[in-house]
């Protein structure tokens, strides 16, 4: 009988990219919320993003075939809702890793980034150059997490991971 | 997301209603706005209308299997969404509505997600718990929409003549219907008197406190009042409904149960 140990679960989870940034896992975007291994047996508590981001599906059967293939006899994964995924569980190192990416990480904490509902846009700067003359194109970008910048100084568009 | 917590306590069909309004509110919103797809005056446009549609669906798709256990007869999102006809269906007026043009659009979106944004907020705390994990998740995503709809309507209404036009043609056509938001029902009643949720007739002076200023920053003027109220969260709908449901529920009612 198999015999996995939740460090190797972790391990698979961290190999597992998001089907939309590549450049994290899905473990360093923060929505794997509890790991629990019982021999073979894998159980995985896991939140999403947007309530209506189209990779949610995607990403549950990449998280399946993942442990199947680290060796799991069984996968019972779990959505849960509470509590809401937030940017701020977005660690450093993935932080980095967007902004190489070419991705403004949400930096702030999500809390004290509510603001009154209308506000110029916030000051972010540019993943490319460093500057901070940038200004938001739209508050959507590519996908629902991400709005879209332009740099005033390097004159590039880029986008930036909305802190949520 | 099938495989949400199970949720075991007693409920009342006013219970059942006041969360199948809220999806009902989602999916119809969440279906005209995705008419955009492919459509909108510029690509940033077309991709921001596409992702409040999508946030929409999923609220809906949350609150409609979340209804559908509360009412214990074994129907899913799915069979709630597809399988329905028009009288069963709860959403308000001012979700079915045409698009019309792009002002309309926005202007909705802008009245109707500082109305949701209340109702989360107040949800929050229900004892419903599965209601409140949905409110403290869609919460977030109303904030953007809100956002972004009340900038442009800010941008439209104080733009050029033919976008103040637009707008304040919007806002005429609009205006009537969110009266809607307000009127009292036994759902609500049932739903307060077991701390499910606020009545929706007590978010009517917050609301319009969110709304004057927005619509006076965009150079709008309010209509007056009238008598009219639309019916849609009693079941009875506009004219527009059918043609939408059509649409939206095609493909089940040729193939029921057809999945991807
Ligand atoms: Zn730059």
């Amino acid at each position: 009988m198999t015999m996995l140990t939740e460090a190797q679960v972790w391990k698979a989870l961290e190999a597992v990219p998001d089907p939309e940034i590549p450049v994290i896992s899905v473990a360093e975007l923060g929505i794997v919320r509890e790991v629990q291994v019982q021999g073979g047996a894998v159980r995985v508590v896991v939140t999403p993003t947007y309530s209506g981001c189209p990779a949610t599906e995607v990403i549950g059967e990449d998280i399946r075939a993942a442990l199947v293939r680290a060796g799991a006899t069984t996968v019972d994964l779990e959505w849960r809702l509470a509590p809401p995924w937030t940017t701020d569980w977005i660690g450093e190192a993935a932080s980095e890793k967007l902004r190489a990416y070419g991705i403004a990480p949400p930096g702030e904490r999500a809390a004290s980034a509510t603001q009154p509902l209308r506000f110029v846009s916030r000051r972010i700067a540019c993943p490319k150059c460093g500057s901070n003359e940038t200004e938001r194109v739209s508050e959507f970008g590519s996908t629902a997490c991400k709005a879209l910048y332009r740099c005033r100084a390097c004159l590039e568009p880029f986008d930036y991971f909305k802190p949520i | 997301m099938t495989e949400m917590a199970q949720q075991t306590t007693a409920t009342s069909p006013g219970h059942v209603e006041y969360v199948m309004r809220m999806g009902d509110n989602a999916l119809i919103l969440g279906q005209r706005t995705a008419e955009w797809c492919g459509h909108s005056p510029v690509l940033e446009e077309d991709m921001a209308l596409a992702n409040m549609a999508l946030d929409l669906i999923g609220q809906a798709r949350m609150l409609l299997t979340h209804a559908g256990r509360l009412e214990g007869r074994g129907r899913d999102e799915d069979a709630l969404a597809f399988q329905r006809n028009e009288p069963a269906f709860r959403n308000l007026t001012l979700c079915e509505l045409p698009n019309e043009d792009f002002a309309r659009t926005m202007l909705r979106i802008a009245l109707f997600s500082r109305f949701q944004l209340l109702l989360w907020e107040r949800l929050l705390s229900s004892t419903d718990s599965e209601l409140a994990a949905i409110a403290a998740k869609s919460i977030k995503e109303a904030r953007y929409h809100a956002q972004h709809s009340g900038d442009w309507v800010v941008r439209l209404g104080d733009g050029t003549e033919e976008s103040h036009r637009r707008a304040q043609a919007a806002l005429d056509y609009l205006w009537p219907y969110t009266a809607e938001f307000f009127i009292p029902s036994a759902a609500d009643e049932a739903a307060a008197e077991a701390g499910v949720g606020p009545l929706w007739s007590t978010l009517e002076a917050d609301w319009e406190a969110a709304v004057r200023p927005l619509l006076e920053e965009a150079m709008l003027s309010l209509p007056a009042p009238v008598p009219f109220r639309s019916q849609g969260k009693f079941g009875r709908h506009s004219e527009h409904m059918g043609h939408l449901l059509a649409e939206m529920q095609y493909l089940q009612r040729i193939h029921p149960g057809a999945r991807w």
